[in-house]
């Protein structure tokens, strides 16, 4: 008498999360590479806890720096690095060695 | 009439040079001479500044110039290899080599923050010799599209560096 409606809480609960995490996508990792003195397409569709894996395929060395110091990824010339989104909000990036090269990260909640 | 006087002189005056321009044309294995020297030309340089340098700044900046340079010379000789060319030497490159031999003698002589300001200077003017260079003369000129190619990185990299330069040396006023 006492489980049959604790069965149906259980449902209901997991039903309830499976709803929540499908209003909210899993975080997604996007790719961005460097070559000819130049930061490749960024993503336009950024949310908070997103990842970008920069890969280097310049034979210069190359830096991600977040002009509000959030992020420095250093690249030397065929590395990866990874960033991670943590909050919403734009963030202006450049290179650290090469100043003329820049880009901006839109970043939404 | 003063129009065409006008003309006139700039043509009598623009003539020779394009015949000049014409007759000195380099062909691909002096370009890529031309470019490996201007290259060689900039790590020495930068070599220097690390033995003689103490300003954090000017010792990236060197560093980062050594460094660049290394690359696409490096990639410079991996493509002269492939493409089979044995880069040749010319006027051009030996006029760059004597004016950079006399610089480094004349930069030897200067310590602390005047060797600092007259290194970044002359790196200045370097690159925009050097960019003006490979825009006027060394990309239109290299017939090889892999060559044209390397040039073309090259001029993006030397122009980044020019800003780099002209940056610093406003820091060292």
């Amino acid at each position: 008498m006492r489980t049959a409606p604790l069965a149906t809480l259980a449902v209901a609960l997991v039903g309830a999360l499976a709803l929540a995490s499908c209003g909210k996508p899993a975080p997604a990792t996007y790719q961005v590479t460097l070559a000819n003195m130049a930061y490749g397409p960024l993503p336009t569709d950024l949310r908070a806890g997103d990842s970008i894996e920069w890969i280097n395929a310049d034979i210069f060395q190359h830096s991600v720096t977040a002009r509000d110091g959030s992020f420095d990824v250093d690249l030397p010339p065929k590395a990866h690095g990874r960033t991670v989104l943590t909050k919403p909000g734009q963030i202006d990036f450049y290179c650290r060695y090469h100043p003329g090269m820049s880009g901006r990260l839109t970043v939404a909640s | 009439m003063i129009r065409n006087t006008l003309i006139g002189a700039a043509l009598a005056l623009a003539i020779p040079a394009v015949a000049l321009a014409q007759a000195a044309k380099p062909n691909d294995a002096q370009i890529a001479h031309i470019a490996y020297t201007a290259g060689v030309i900039d790590v020495a340089a930068g070599k220097q500044a690390i033995a003689k340098s103490h300003n954090k700044a000017v010792l990236d900046f060197a560093n980062e110039m050594v460094r660049d340079h290394t690359a696409v010379n490096n990639q410079a000789l991996a493509l002269v290899k492939k493409l089979g060319v044995t880069p040749e030497d010319n006027a051009t490159s030996k006029s760059l080599a004597a004016a950079a031999a006399a610089k480094l003698k004349e930069l030897g002589k200067l310590n602390g923050k005047a060797f600092d300001k007259a290194y970044v200077n002359n790196e200045v003017a370097y690159h925009k010799t050097v960019n003006g260079a490979l825009s006027g003369t060394l990309i239109p000129d290299a017939q090889n599209a892999e060559l044209k190619g390397l040039l073309q990185t090259g001029l993006k990299l030397f122009t980044e560096h020019q800003h780099h330069a002209e940056m610093l040396a406003a820091t060292l006023k």
